[in-house]
């Protein structure tokens, strides 16, 4: 008897240690990389950084806004390619697709997850960017670096919308149908804004995969310090920018370099937070 | 209870068991050798992406001679070798240029392996522009000359591929051509020597700086200053660009470190880094 009870405790006790570990890891990254980045932003101030619009180190210049602009830009268009494929894949899994079609579409949804970030760039860089530049520019460009985004943002939108769809209540189907509904209405009008706040926590989700994509990035999309206005210029990332520049940075620069690092994790910190808001007012509505 | 508590004991045994040799391995001896006089150990050598195919031959050789031996070759550009190689994260930084100032100090003993020249290449449907000038070539790289046809070649633009900043190459490049003129905003910046010739050889219009060791028919290396880019003229001194290749280790080496590096500066060594395209220098 003692031994059973000891047991059930102990595992308790294991379980909250185990969570416990994950949560202290996250938090020591955190604290690691604002302390690094404190003296950076005294330094430069906090304005200056975000708003400032030239990153010339060798001259003490360090405004991030190009590299923003370049993130911003490169995300919105990979988002707006994204969204509308994994949604029509999420229902054609969901509702559409027989049996088999879905055995064999999973999968290999799932399995474009697996693949190295390194081979979607080596992949952009060799078929893509020739491509692209027959339309125009020098094909390193913020369209290339959308393209092979919406490739690596298509699994997480797809397999989390496709899970909103089918949390949806039976009865709303159903009952659409049994009105006279075709399936597209039902689906188009009765499945989806009920799945509403699933699909868009999917959306976000993919979102802040694609602003955390950096191997990627620096092989297809050029790496010049410069405001993209058209999707064929070329841009940098502010995770292209970490990473192309860490290996060479000293003093100031290598703290500024961690100070790019704390605005990504705040960012990306607030948008999966928005998620998982969302997610949890859908199904508190019943809804999804 | 009667199977139970055996099942329980047996996999408490097993993964006792795994996580001891998994001790035992972690915590072998580094640079040592064993009793018998044979090297053994681990060597790890990180940075310049010029040194690293060089480094993977000679570490295939040393192996030959020496299978105890496991080295570990990896690249990150030579910024990366200094600061590993400082840090202590690896026991050979490898650096494709002249150390900086800032770098100076910090226990460093520089080893040199060989010269390496940089090519400028182009894709090889641009035959009408088959050599240039040091002059042009800076002009092209600081954005002072934006078409083909300002040095005799077709009317288009033309695309500057360079690499990033940390890289030995491009620091090489910077001292022997730019001369502090800096190189253009707009240029594409790719991460390693061979990223720049997969991006030449995509591109007609594209023009771009890499180590003579990665040259191979897929792009076309351009005269410089009426020099042919070979490997001959680079070790006569008649090529103008060329830069010392280092291994970098913080003091110095001792054991199979050292084993390696006097292997990599033997005769041996040598002919190996002649049959790759660098230039040997014993």
């Amino acid at each position: 008897m003692i031994s059973r009870y000891l047991i059930d405790r102990s595992s308790k006790t294991v379980v909250f240690a185990c969570a416990t570990v994950s949560f202290v890891i996250l938090l020591a990254i955190f604290v690691f990389t604002l302390k690094e980045a404190l003296p950076a932003f005294k330094e430069i101030g906090l304005l200056d950084f975000i708003f400032g619009t030239t990153w010339r180190p060798g001259r003490e210049e360090y405004g991030i806004l190009p590299m923003i602009v370049g993130s911003v830009y490169v995300t919105f268009l990979a988002v707006l390619m994204a969204v509308p494929l994994g949604i029509a894949c999420a229902i054609l899994l969901a509702e559409v697709a027989p049996y088999r079609v879905r055995e064999v579409l999973r999968p290999a949804v799932e399995l474009l997850v697996g693949i190295p970030s390194v081979v979607y760039g080596l992949v952009g860089m060799v078929l893509l960017v020739p491509q692209i530049r027959h339309i125009g520019g020098s094909g390193f460009s913020v369209f290339a670096a959308a393209l092979v985004l919406t490739a690596m943002c298509l699994p997480t939108i797809i397999s989390i919308s496709e899970d909103a769809i089918r949390a949806v209540p039976k009865t709303y189907k159903e009952g659409s149908l049994a009105l006279g509904a075709t399936r597209w209405q039902t689906t188009w009008r009765v499945t989806l804004p009920a799945a509403r706040s699933g699909i868009v926590a999917a959306v976000i989700l993919g979102m802040g995969r694609a602003i955390g994509e950096t191997m990627a990035m620096i092989m297809v999309i050029g790496n010049a310090i410069q405001f993209p206005v058209s999707p064929l210029d070329k841009a940098r990332t502010l995770t292209g920018n970490i990473a192309v520049e860490i290996t060479y940075a000293a003093g100031t620069h290598e703290k500024a370099l961690f100070a790019t690092g704390v605005v990504l994790f705040i960012v990306i910190l607030a948008i999966n937070s928005i998620a998982v808001l969302i997610l949890k007012r859908g199904s508190r509505e019943g809804g999804a | 209870m009667s199977l139970k508590p055996k099942r329980n004991w047996l996999l408490l045994i097993i993964i006792a068991g795994l996580v001891a040799s998994m001790g035992v391995v972690g915590c072998g001896d580094g640079n040592g050798g064993d009793g018998n006089g044979e090297l053994s150990g681990t060597i790890t050598e990180a940075g310049s992406t010029t040194v690293q195919p060089l480094a993977e031959k000679l570490a295939e050789a040393f192996k030959v001679q020496f299978p105890k031996v496991t080295i570990t070759i990896q690249g990150g550009g030579s910024s990366t070798g200094v600061k590993s190689a400082v840090n202590g994260t690896v026991d050979i930084g490898a650096a494709s240029r002249e150390l900086k100032a800032s770098e100076e100090g910090q226990g460093l003993v520089t080893h040199l392996l060989c010269r390496d020249g940089i090519a400028i290449v182009v894709h090889p449907s641009n035959t009408a522009v088959t050599g240039l000038t040091t002059a042009q070539v800076k002009d092209i790289y600081a954005g002072n000359i934006n078409n083909w046809q300002d040095v005799s070649g077709a009317s288009a633009s033309i695309e500057v591929i360079a690499r990033e900043e940390g890289s030995g190459t491009r620091a090489a490049f910077e001292e022997l051509v730019m001369d502090d003129v800096p190189i253009t905003a707009s240029a594409t910046l790719l991460p390693s020597n061979g990223n720049v010739r997969t991006a030449v050889s995509g591109d007609p219009n594209a023009i771009g700086f890499l180590s003579f060791g990665y040259l191979n028919d897929s792009v076309v290396a351009l005269d410089i200053d009426g020099v042919a880019g070979t490997e001959q003229n680079a070790a006569a001194g008649t090529y103008p660009i060329v830069r010392p290749l280092y291994f970098l280790t913080k003091g110095e080496p001792t054991g199979v470190v050292k084993a390696f590096i006097d292997f990599a500066k033997s005769s041996e060594g040598q002919a190996i880094a002649e049959a790759e395209g660098y230039i040997p220098v014993s």
